[in-house]
């Protein structure tokens, strides 16, 4: 079965937020007003964080995109009463079952990386932006809680397609969330991390990769390329 | 000597069998404040969660704050009488059915917060469903419906005497309703035993239940990892806060109950001398058991714990963690350590401290560790709207609308228990005493 994951290379990552972009239109994920994203009820399922360091004029940012880091051991899993977030055993993708979950934001509060988002009110699009029209995902209702899927619904129309050519799923480039497409700079990679002929198995093995708080053995699957190839060099 | 002992305990009937105004004055102003938090509610229901104060990160706050306090309150009640029965402190017996009433009172608040946290509440029953039990949620609802339902049973089994004196003193509509309760009563030697022994199965069984509750309770908190929750000690402190602030909830009520209907002869300087002494050591394990747990925190000087801590200790929740060492030790202490202040009023002020402190515990145990996460972004703050507010103030209104409606229905202090300890319990206690001491040798 393969494992899905994803490597993030901050060397190349301009901060330019078309991931964001592409995630919420992939997504139909509403726009949250600036109301909203003050109160912190902002929905975004692909984040860019940025940290400014040092004083003026000696400042440096870097950036680095959160999105669901899809755990092998995830926190958020094991608290859900009812099984409305699940690992999914075929393909490592943490999924959400938007009509089961009850609503109680506890995988969200057990969650370490931030990354749960709840519907505090039934989801609006302003008239000048047509509708969300993706119909391979479901519209979230208000009181539950959505999420990174790695573009689940991506993975289902490449396995349908595999199934009609009798053959699996390519380990890489055949499934791409949107947010890897989307990336100008090529700073995201995507693809089964199990199968070691892929160019993201290869990267995995670089010395720059880690994981965001390893040491709560999360095991995530998502991957980061720490910046400093060109500082270094 | 008969004659004077139904004298006596007739005044136990007043509450059930006289109503003034004032009952209800202080009915419609139950109502009232219930119906505002419907509304609250309602509003709540049709717009979405949004209409709080809650965020991200901060998912959690009154709600789950008054959830914790209120089956925390609930400790009072079985628990306490239970002990005591199984200890046969005699001074029990006017205590035992006030205090058992709120335990079942006041868990239907405390689960009903959960409710109100919910963003489906039409879904709620899909904890039966699809019950996953590797949540500790789900051992919440196991463990508190186990507890709801025990601590129902042990009232009403202790209460069955009481509600067939009430049959056939009552007439009409009232006498059918306590003859179906009664469960054909008629107070002979087999039935007597009978009671007695599913009294004490009862109180035996819900020792263990009352402690695994607040357990649970803890453990949503414990079993995450999040910055302060992810702590060994929640259980037992969890519990311990949980039977502190029951104990003083327990006394409230006493001396509220005693005062309306005149239950001076039965709620005596001496019930709550004792009840004020358990609360002082309460007060003492308190303490310890929060030094504990901020010691601990402080030394192991994990980053992202101490960002939580600073937060409680000098950040902006300093003035809830603060306010909160106060009411739950500083006053509380000063007050039922001295002989002089351990008097009804010096405890009643103390206990409302108590309810106060313990709150504050609880929310500054919730909402200063989800404001301040693991990564250092997101951050939040919590403001309650409104609507938390609201449905706060209709709950504690529901609480004690429902109190006040037991005791309408029920005599509040157990009549046959009080005349138990009249014709038996005396004469008992001499005996027992008796029995702790060598053999009197003639001669």
């Amino acid at each position: 079965m393969p494992r899905w994951g994803m490597i993030i290379d901050l060397d190349k990552c301009t901060g330019c937020r078309a991931c964001v972009v592409a995630c919420k239109q992939e997504n139909n994920i509403a726009p949250s007003t600036e109301d909203q994203a003050d109160q912190g009820r902002l929905i975004s399922w692909m984040n860019v964080l940025t940290v400014v360091e040092g004083d003026y004029p000696n400042t440096r940012v870097r950036f680095l995109p959160m999105l669901c880091q899809q755990c092998d051991k995830p926190p958020c899993v094991r608290v859900c009463p009812v099984g409305a977030t699940y690992k999914s055993t075929q393909q490592g993708i943490v999924g959400q079952i938007y009509p089961r979950c009850i609503g109680c934001r506890y995988c969200a509060s057990a969650c370490p990386y931030q990354v749960k988002y709840f519907n505090w009110f039934a989801p609006r699009w302003p008239e000048e932006l047509s509708p969300p029209r993706n119909p391979d995902v479901a519209i979230r209702p208000k009181g539950v809680i959505e999420k990174c899927t790695f573009c689940i619904q991506r993975l289902q129309r490449a396995r349908d397609q595999a199934v009609i050519e009798n053959r699996q799923v390519r380990s890489e480039g055949e499934y791409v969330p949107a947010c890897v497409e989307s990336c100008p700079a090529k700073a995201m990679y995507f693809g089964d991390l199990d199968d070691q002929s892929t160019e993201i198995a290869k990267l995995t093995r670089s010395a720059r990769a880690y994981r965001v708080m390893e040491e709560l053995g999360t095991e995530p699957n998502v991957i980061y390329l720490k910046e400093g190839e060109w500082i270094a060099g | 000597m008969q004659a004077e002992a139904r004298e006596q305990d007739s005044l136990l009937f007043n509450s059930v069998l006289k109503t003034g105004p004032g009952y209800y004055a202080l009915l419609f102003v139950l109502i009232s404040t219930v119906l505002w938090g419907v509304y609250a509610y309602i509003t709540q229901f049709q717009e979405g969660l949004g209409v709080t104060g809650l965020n991200r990160p901060v998912y959690w706050g009154f709600y789950i704050t008054n959830f914790v306090f209120f089956v925390g309150i609930s400790h009072a009640g079985t628990l306490i009488s239970a002990i005591l029965r199984l200890c046969q402190a005699e001074w029990r017996r006017p205590i035992t059915r006030m205090a058992e009433t709120i335990t079942v009172m006041v868990l239907f608040f405390g689960a009903g917060n959960i409710l109100l946290d919910l963003g489906r509440p039409d879904r709620v029953l899909y904890v039966f469903r699809y019950s996953h039990f590797t949540s500790p949620l789900m051992w919440d609802v196991i463990s508190i419906t186990t507890y709801l339902v025990t601590s129902t049973t042990y009232l009403y089994v202790a209460m069955i005497p009481d509600i067939a004196l009430l049959r056939d003193r009552t007439g009409g509509l009232r006498r059918a309703f306590y003859s179906a309760l009664a469960l054909g009563w008629t107070g002979s030697e087999r039935q007597h035993r009978t009671l007695q022994i599913a009294i004490a199965i009862l109180a035996i069984v819900v020792i263990p239940i009352a402690v695994s509750v607040h357990t649970v309770v803890s453990w949503v908190f414990a079993m995450t990892i999040q910055p302060m929750w992810h702590s060994s000690i929640f259980g037992p402190y969890f519990v311990a806060g949980a039977i502190y602030s029951g104990i003083a909830a327990l006394l409230l009520t006493m001396a509220l109950l005693r005062k309306v209907y005149h239950l001076e002869d039965y709620l005596k300087e001496i019930h709550f001398d004792y009840l004020g002494e358990l609360l002082l050591v309460m007060t003492l394990l308190w303490l310890y058991f929060t030094f504990a747990e901020y010691i601990t925190t402080y030394y192991g000087h994990d980053p992202v714990e101490m960002r939580v801590f600073w937060e409680k200790i000098t950040g902006r929740y300093a003035v809830f963690f603060w306010v909160m060492v106060f009411a739950d030790f500083v006053l509380p202490f000063a007050l039922l350590c001295n002989r002089k202040t351990r008097t009804i009023p010096g405890i009643v002020v103390a206990s409302i401290s108590v309810c106060i402190g313990m709150w504050l515990e609880r929310f500054t145990i919730v909402v200063p560790t989800l404001v301040n996460p693991r990564l250092p972004w997101a951050r939040g703050l919590y403001i309650p709207s409104w609507v938390e507010v609201s449905l706060f103030a209709a709950f504690l209104a529901g609480f004690i609308l429902l109190y006040t409606i037991f005791v309408k229905l029920f005599p509040i202090v157990s009549i046959w228990e009080m005349r138990e300890g009249r014709e038996q319990g005396v004469a008992e206690a001499v005996d027992r005493i008796k029995s702790y001491l060598p053999e009197e040798t003639p001669g």
